[in-house]
């Protein structure tokens, strides 16, 4: 359970390090994110929302069944756009109105 | 490496900036015009147990239900060990605190006659992704109201037999805090990472509780001697394998019955529905060479196999991505469950401080409400904010003919060498993480963890006590080269002072009250004559102290007497 930043869409801008809840998101010299304990992320995705440049993506453990595939997350008002990205880079895409609650 | 030092006075200090903490904060603002601090070492939009969101609010008293139904429910499921004043005082609140987070901005599903739309008896529907930004909002608000955000609170300052503050440092600057307050509330949330987790390379914390709630609450409270209940009544959650997500949304959402490996659904064999027999259960049918176990969800329609993808972005993403990256969707794959590691949380169980009606610890000026906070379980969301607005109301009472308080230069002085001296590039033989992997270790194999199935016995309790306390004196001689590393080190002697209280909870407890939750294989079964009581403990000179305490009745109000 982790996530990977693309070091060449981040901007530098630090939202992504102000919230993690486990204070695992460093800057490197250029002031881009890097993730300083991958095998510490929770996976509760709070850095994939704070981020406006979809530059972090995150992935599972091959030991819990990670195969290859990342999700991110692009928001455009009350909408979520959780996007699911196999190897392959096929899509899947799911939307969730957050003004809606959960059928569940 | 020398820190600097600021001091910082406040009316209430409140440790912990997760559902309580927030929680109590908002309540004081809104009914007084005091100084608060919160002293949070993440950030208080995305900490604790709620970083991700929650998928329902599962304590709310639903038509037809009523606070003394709540009640019983709750007496039922945890065998009778509860405090009734302190579930009581919860559930007459559960629903006014709803409207509050409502009003707040939280999405609560509603029907046509504009009234909540339930999800079982006790349930509501909700949208809780951004639970935590709607909170840490409302808490901005109030300019009476400091957050101290990335600061890592670490004891008690205690004088004259009464907590007058807190000492912590920042997680990101070389600086040590010194805070004072009139009254100080402890929401700290309860402690993971005691025990070897399922995942435990790669996925470690790939767990069900918040990985980063430590127990520092637990273990500064046991440092200042505070009494402590019921440590022995583990959280072990029934999940979705490998995630550890949630299953209460696809059991409750579509109705999926508990099968195991031959598709026969075991549950009613067992006797009884409760939270510990549903993962007795299921640790049985393994036990017995009849896993895995799964919850039955094919033949779900693809409606509600589109609600579910949904419904766990917006509390467990990994689930999500799993059933679509492995092509094993719930419709036509059913889904396979496990047990967790064992936790300790007073939300859930009735672990933590052992507290008066009004939620006052045993420690004068210190008050406890949410995880951290013993004797009430099933609490969840809803139950820690109302526990939080008990504490925060009785706070302001307590501190109305307090005066400010002072401390001594060189008592700071103190407690701040001695924080200092882990600090260093010469690291000894041993690094943190062998430290916490040796504990879990321990946990595991002999306090009743995962490879046991979750059951201990006497002999086995003396080994891990023995070695616990090896590992706090080994954990003595760790070096931080930076302040996260700082906090690191007292993350992990705060769970081992949780394990070694923990170990004595199980070894008093001589009987089997809750299935796996707490299985003494010495004295399989319940002893309503003998222990239909708490166990608590205070930490005295070293020597951790047993007293058994009676229960208390629902319209009791419980004063601490000795």
């Amino acid at each position: 359970m982790s996530i990977m930043i693309e070091s060449e869409k981040c901007t530098a801008c630090g939202r992504c390090r102000e919230v993690c809840p486990g204070n695992l998101l460093y800057p490197d010299s250029l002031g881009k994110t890097v993730i300083r304990y991958p095998k510490d992320c929770w996976g509760c995705t709070s850095c994939l929302k704070e981020c406006s440049f979809n530059a972090i993506r995150y992935f599972l453990g091959a030991d819990i069944g990670g195969r290859g595939s990342t999700l991110h997350v692009k928001k455009e008002g009350n909408l979520m756009h959780w996007i699911i990205k196999n190897p392959r880079g096929e899509e899947k895409i799911i939307i969730i109105d957050k003004s809606k609650a959960n059928a569940y | 490496m020398k820190l600097q030092t600021k001091k910082l006075k406040t009316d209430i200090l409140i440790i912990g900036g997760g559902t309580a903490g927030c929680f109590a904060a908002i309540t004081i603002g809104e009914n007084s015009d005091l100084k608060v601090i919160i002293a949070e070492k993440a950030n208080i939009k995305r900490s604790g147990c709620l970083a991700a969101g929650v998928n329902a609010l599962n304590a709310y008293i639903v038509k037809g239900q009523t606070p003394e139904s709540y009640l019983e429910y709750v007496k039922k499921d945890s065998e009778d060990l509860i405090r009734e004043d302190l579930v009581y005082s919860i559930s007459k609140r559960l629903n006014s605190v709803t409207q509050k987070i409502e009003n707040l901005g939280l999405v609560i599903q509603k029907d046509e006659k504009g009234e909540y739309v339930s999800r079982g008896n006790r349930n509501i529907k909700i949208n809780g992704e951004n639970i935590k930004p709607i909170l840490a909002e409302a808490v901005e608000k109030n300019k009476n109201i400091k957050v101290l955000n990335y600061v890592n609170i670490i004891d008690y300052i205690k004088k004259d037999e009464k907590i007058i503050g807190a000492y912590g440092f920042s997680n990101r600057e070389k600086v040590f805090y010194v805070i004072l307050a009139k009254a100080v509330i402890c929401a700290t949330g309860g402690a993971a990472g005691l025990y070897r987790p399922n995942n435990p390379g790669f996925s470690r914390h790939k767990m069900w509780y918040c990985p980063f709630n430590t127990g520092a609450g637990y273990a500064m409270g046991i440092r200042a001697g505070a009494e402590m209940t019921t440590f022995e009544m583990r959280f072990i959650a029934l999940r979705c394998k490998d995630t550890i997500a949630p299953t209460g949304t696809i059991a409750q959402g579509v109705g999926a019955p508990q099968v195991n490996g031959y598709g026969e659904e075991y549950q009613e064999k067992y006797g009884s529905n409760k939270t510990s027999m549903r993962l007795f259960s299921t640790v049985e049918e393994n036990k017995e060479g009849r896993g895995p176990c799964f919850l039955k969800t094919s033949g779900i329609s693809k409606k509600e196999e589109e609600e579910l993808l949904k419904a766990y972005l917006n509390m467990a993403p990994a689930q999500t991505l799993k059933w679509i990256e492995t092509n094993s969707l719930p419709s036509f794959s059913d889904v396979e469950i496990e047990g967790t590691e064992p936790y300790i949380t007073g939300g859930h169980t009735g672990s933590g401080y052992w507290v008066d009606t009004k939620r006052a610890t045993t420690l004068k000026g210190l008050y406890a409400a949410g995880d951290v906070a013993g004797g009430a379980p099933q609490k969840y969301v809803t139950g820690c904010f109302a526990e939080a607005e008990i504490a925060a109301l009785s706070a302001l009472e307590y501190i109305k003919d307090k005066k400010e308080e002072e401390i001594d230069d060189g008592e700071v002085e103190k407690k701040q060498k001695q924080v200092e001296s882990f600090l260093g590039d010469k690291s000894g033989i041993y690094g943190i993480e062998e430290i916490e992997e040796a504990m879990q270790k321990v946990m595991d194999q002999y306090a009743g963890g995962i490879c046991d199935g979750y059951s201990y016995n006497l002999k086995k309790l003396q080994i891990a006590k023995l070695k616990i306390d090896e590992l706090l004196e080994l954990s003595k001689g760790l070096k931080a080269k930076d302040m996260h590393e700082l906090m690191l080190i007292f993350e992990v002697i705060d769970r081992l002072f949780v394990c070694k209280v923990l170990i004595r909870h199980l070894e008093e407890r001589k009987e089997t009250r809750w299935r796996a939750f707490q299985e003494n294989k010495d004295y399989p079964e319940k002893d309503d004559e003998n222990f239909l009581k708490f166990i608590n403990s205070r930490y005295e000179n070293g020597e951790i102290k047993v007293v058994f305490r009676n229960l208390v009745k629902r319209d009791d109000i419980y004063e601490h007497y000795d």
